[in-house]
């Protein structure tokens, strides 16, 4: 008795817990609505499952619990109820799975008009990089890292002369815009997540991942690293600032290129050489 | 009423099935590495390293160790324990054979400039050699047991499920031997282009 | 229509199997120590991975501390936190769970339930204990090892592991990787053992679809295992290649704390296949065994048939085989090619569906039965919850999508261990407190028993159902400390708290356990040969403690499946397998 009312009760606050719970996704920011939908779906889908075995338990826990003279049926099979069963619960699957795909094939279908936005993670901080008046990135590589060209830009592309670096700083972007983020890595895997996006994948050192978002919503974000990259993994942290428009021009207007890094780097240094000599 | 019983458990001896089983593991590990060289060979940095010539005369040497083994199974059926002794010590000899041949491929490509770490495609020739010589030095453990067994005046009948059990053994990394060679030199490169087109 | 799969006339398959040459003892090292005995093998496995297996349970208490009250104990720095969770995950994945059900169940009940002498290879048998023993010395010395043992996460991906930004990169990972490479070895030879001792020292009349479906579940599981396994093996060879030779299997082109490394062109989402491709596997290499327990254990106790015998074996078999397709489910957000999701997520969802009929079948064998709520049958019935509830929220993480935002947060971590810690843990407990009777001869206490029973499965689920709460808000995992952030409101600090204090209490409660392990032993009470009345064959030993040899004189010869429980017209509830049916007397079933 007290068995069955006690597992029946397990449900019973599951259900409540969740209604009631103060814990709950981070208020949304981005285009990935759908991802909340189908997370809400399967929620349902699968809570009313789990409700239904475990107060079906403990019904069968009360009322066929042990007493003098009881005795079970003999039961081996039934195979229409087992077919009905399976049936039943493919349908819920593919109830489900339909629009999880659907909406997976949004999230690897890149618009064509989004902007590209370079993430670059090492140990452990967060840069960032724009795309020049030309609109097209520079490539990079690992082998170029060094202290004046922390993110391995190709010196010798022209392309990669008027991109804006974003060093040590926080990350803007214009509110309504598609955004595709290219995500690469120096050293370890890194994870670029931003709970309110929803959106994540990992940057692999060696190759350039990537997803694509829109924000909506101007606000400050979080930045964490959600894939572990060693002992400081948790203190990896920046921000993304979701701007208006014409505030993101303005903070844009301010940022340096490559190549004024590059001299503002070669002025020191000369500066430094000759008044040590 | 279904009837739920089935034909009896075959009469196969479990030390038969218990290799069976082995070279299924065995197989799987060869496969997988076999999937890794061809996941990591598509990679940029690949440089195929020349397949010594040596490597050729080596097969020989193995196929010729197969045919010896296969020769004491026979003998072993006929109740010929002289053949079996000639059959074990042959085959064993030139397993051995094999592997000595395999240690000068080594010195001969690291002699040649083809470290183990300054190439993708030499670390893997390196390592599924040396798998395959292993799983080969294992099995001459078990051949070394039988021939004693033989020099120490066994029956034929009382040995003649050992070997079996070592020619099978052979035959199969035999066969893992060829496909091997068949990857390091490239033969199946088309194929393993077909796989690769199939799977992305 | 109702098929029975009871042969009333049907006596024994003809086939005489051999009887196994058993090997006896001479002195008391061979006869306790290094034992050929699958009996005493089975006791030396579970005693070692319960062992090591407390010291997991001492780094969980650990971790926990550190989660719940952050910054208060100074003796656990960031390294030592992921020190911990690596080590935690290991010894619970591997050489706790996936040796105890194997090794210390497989090896006990197999020979028994099967009806045989003992495993086919004993010396095997015997190896495989030793190799298994020296893994887990290797993988404890990690912890007094200068840099100590791996903060790689049990994941152990490069290039993380190998690099000097993780704690452990020096002989930490190093003797993780060979204690590894050891384990496969060990459990290759013992895996050999069971599954040929299922397939060739059957006793007559013990068909394939007469096996208790413990058995079915140890059976599949180790097919997987020794499937499964190499993959871990190679992926374990090559990334000690890449740390030790420096060859550039995983590791490409890459910095190392500001200086360029000699690595190049390597893939780290290699290393993730092939990790996965074992890593998957060992998920239901883990539950197929707790499968069988468990429906053993609810059949025997509410003294009613399994519902749907032939079906539970299909869909241990469907599991087992789908399981080796779904593996890049754990890697959606790894960066590989994104169309792999679309397969993925199909596959992984369509294993749900022969999942779903297993506990479907576990609660029709409830309906109409006879319930009896001793403390095995508790822990079924906790079992079936959390595993339904782990099963579900894999239905999340499992559709490609939904995984985006969950996948390397806490939910995650609520997941795996709701389905893969909490569930196949209460399926060891339930089946310690059933056949522990079996194995000495007395019953484990019961009010100590019932004290276990509930602090466990109600604390445990106070931890990890809450849990994916703190998931879903975003909190991600393997940190040892979330700190300032903005979107975590301080009640999830009260709630880490929270769920840290009924850590300590569920953690207490397993020392209630071992002494009841310990106690009974000498002061439970009298068992008698068959407690619980069951059918199947392990309880019908003419001596208990089985002897060596298992079954006296002669080998049980079995006439029916091993459910035959309130069979209808027959006066006891239940029939034991080697009953002959009426009208046949044991001599006289010779056709």
């Amino acid at each position: 008795m007290a068995v069955a009312i006690i597992l029946l009760l397990v449900a019973i606050a599951s259900v409540l817990f969740h209604i009631f719970s103060p814990w709950w996704w981070t208020p949304l920011a981005s285009n990935w609505r759908y991802i909340d939908d189908t997370i809400t779906l399967t929620f349902w889908i699968t809570g009313a499952v789990f409700f239904a075995v475990v107060a079906f338990m403990a019904y069968c826990v009360f009322r066929f619990r042990h007493m003098e003279g009881r005795r079970a049926d003999y039961n081996p099979e039934n195979k229409k109820l087992e077919w009905w069963l399976s049936v039943g619960t493919a349908i819920g699957v593919a109830a489900m799975l339909a629009p999880g795909l659907v909406v997976w094939h949004q999230f690897v279908t890149v618009p064509a008009d989004a902007t590209e936005v370079e993430v670059m993670g090492q140990q452990w901080q967060w840069s960032y990089r724009l795309p020049g008046k030309d609109g097209r990135l520079g490539t990079s590589d690992a082998r170029n890292v060094s202290s004046d060209n922390p993110m391995g830009l190709s010196p010798d592309d022209p392309a990669g002369q008027d991109d804006v670096v974003i060093q040590n700083d926080d990350l803007h972007l214009p509110l309504g815009k598609p955004v595709k983020l290219l995500l690469r890595s120096i050293d370890v895997l890194h994870d670029f997540y931003v709970p309110e996006f929803r959106a994540k994948m990992d940057m692999i050192p060696g190759s350039v991942t990537y997803y694509w978002f829109t924000p909506t919503r101007i606000g400050t974000f979080e930045v964490l690293c959600a894939e572990l990259c060693g002992a400081a993994h948790a203190q990896m942290r920046s921000k993304v600032i979701v701007d208006e428009e014409k505030d993101y021009h303005a903070w844009l207007e301010k940022q340096r290129t490559f190549v004024e890094l590059s001299q503002q780097r070669n002025v020191a240094k000369a500066a430094y050489k000759s008044g040590s000599e | 009423m279904v009837d739920l019983r089935e034909e009896s458990t075959s009469s196969l001896p479990p030390a038969k099935i218990g290799l069976g089983v082995f070279l299924a593991v065995v197989g799987s590990l060869f496969a997988l590495f076999i999937s890794a060289y061809s996941m990591r060979m598509n990679l940029v940095d690949w440089r195929t390293l020349p397949v010594p010539a040596l490597l050729w005369f080596n097969t020989g040497v193995l196929v010729l160790s197969s045919v010896a083994l296969q020769w004491a199974y026979i003998a072993a059926r006929r109740d010929d324990i002289q053949g079996i002794s000639v059959g074990l010590c042959a085959g064993g000899a030139s397993a051995v054979i094999f592997l000595v041949g395999q240690l000068l491929a080594w010195r001969q490509l690291s002699g040649a400039g083809y470290f183990l770490a300054s190439n993708p495609a030499n670390s893997f020739f390196y390592l599924i050699t040396a798998v395959h010589g292993l799983h080969l030095m294992g099995g001459l453990v078990a051949l070394g047991r039988t021939t004693a067994k033989v020099l120490r005046g066994a029956e034929a009948s009382q040995i003649r499920l050992s070997v079996e059990l070592c020619t099978i053994y052979w035959h199969f990394l035999l066969l893992v031997w060829l496909v091997l060679l068949g990857l390091l030199t490239g033969w199946t490169d088309n194929f393993v282009d077909i796989c690769r087109q199939l799977l992305s | 229509m109702v098929d029975v799969p009871f042969d009333t006339v049907a006596g024994v398959p003809p086939a005489e199997v051999g009887e196994v040459e058993l090997y006896h003892p001479r002195s008391w090292w061979t006869r306790y120590v290094f034992s050929q005995d699958a009996k005493v093998i089975a006791i030396q496995y579970s005693i070692t991975a319960m062992s090591i297996g407390m010291v997991a349970l001492v780094l969980s208490w650990l971790m926990r501390l550190q989660l719940g009250f952050p910054g208060t104990f100074s003796f656990i720095d960031p390294n030592q936190y992921l020190q911990f969770i690596t080590m935690h995950g290991m010894i619970m994945v591997i050489y706790l769970l996936t040796a105890l059900f194997l090794g210390g169940f497989g090896n006990y009940l197999i020979p028994l339930m099967v009806g045989a002498r003992d495993m086919v290879f004993p010396y095997v048998n015997m190896l495989s204990y030793w190799v298994y023993l020296l893994a887990v010395v290797v993988l404890a010395s990690t912890f007094f090892v200068p840099g100590g043992p791996t903060g790689a996460g049990w994941t152990l991906y490069p290039p993380q592991a190998i690099l000097s930004g993780t704690p452990g990169q020096d002989w930490g990972i190093i003797l993780m990787l060979a204690s590894l490479i050891l384990f496969i070895i060990g459990f290759t030879m013992g895996g050999l053992n069971y599954v040929v001792t299922v397939l060739q020292a059957r006793t007559r009349g013990m068909t394939l679809m007469r096996l208790p479906l413990t058995v079915w579940g140890i059976f599949t599981a180790t097919v997987m295992a020794l499937l499964a396994f190499p993959a871990l093996f190679v992926a374990s060879v090559m990334l000690l290649l890449d740390r030790l030779l420096g060859t550039s299997f995983f590791m490409p082109t890459l910095v190392e704390m500001g200086t360029l490394t000699k690595y190049g062109g390597g893939s780290p989402i290699l290393f993730q296949h092939l990790f996965w491709f074992f890593g998957h596997p060992e998920v239901y290499i883990v539950a197929l065994p707790a499968f069988g327990i468990i429906s053993d254990l609810i059949s025997v106790h509410a003294r009613k048939n399994i519902f749907g015998y032939r079906m539970m074996v299909w869909a241990i078999v469907a599991i087992g085989a789908l399981s080796f397709v779904v593996w890049a489910h754990h890697m959606y957000v790894s960066g590989m090619h994104p169309y792999f999701g679309f397969f993925f997520a199909t596959t992984t969802l369509i294993i749900a569906v022969p999942t779903a009929i297993k506990v479907y079948n576990w609660v029709l064998t409830l309906w109409r039965g006879d319930i009896h709520l001793t403390i095995p049958m508790l822990f079924a019935l906790a079992f079936i919850i959390t595993f339904v509830n782990g099963g579900l929220t894999g239905l999340f993480l499992g559709n490609v999508v939904v995984d985006v935002p969950l996948s390397d947060t806490m939910f995650v971590v609520a997941h795996f261990h709701m389905v893969m810690g909490i569930a196949p843990i209460m399926a060891v407990f339930g089946g310690i407190y059933h056949w522990y009777p079996k194995v000495t001869g007395r019953m484990l206490n019961e009010a100590l028993g019932q004290f276990h029973f509930w602090v466990s499965f109600l604390g445990a689920y106070a931890i990890f159902f809450p849990m994916h709460y703190l998931g879903l808000l975003g909190m991600p995992r393997r940190y040892h400390d979330i700190g300032e952030t903005a979107f975590v409101p301080a009640s999830a600090h009260d709630l880490n708290a929270f769920m840290s204090v009924a850590a300590l209490i569920v953690g207490f409660a397993q020392l209630v356990f071992l002494f009841n392990l310990i106690w009974s032993l000498f002061k439970g009470k009298e068992a008698g040969g068959n407690p619980w009345g069951a059918a199947s064959l392990e309880w019908q030993t003419p001596e208990t403690p089985p002897g060596h040899g298992n079954w006296g004189k002669e080998l049980p010869i079995v006439y029916r499946w091993a459910y035959d429980y309130s069979v209808p017209g027959i006066a006891g509830d239940f029939v034991p397998q080697n009953d002959p049916p009426a009208g046949l007397s044991a001599q006289g079933a010779h056709p």
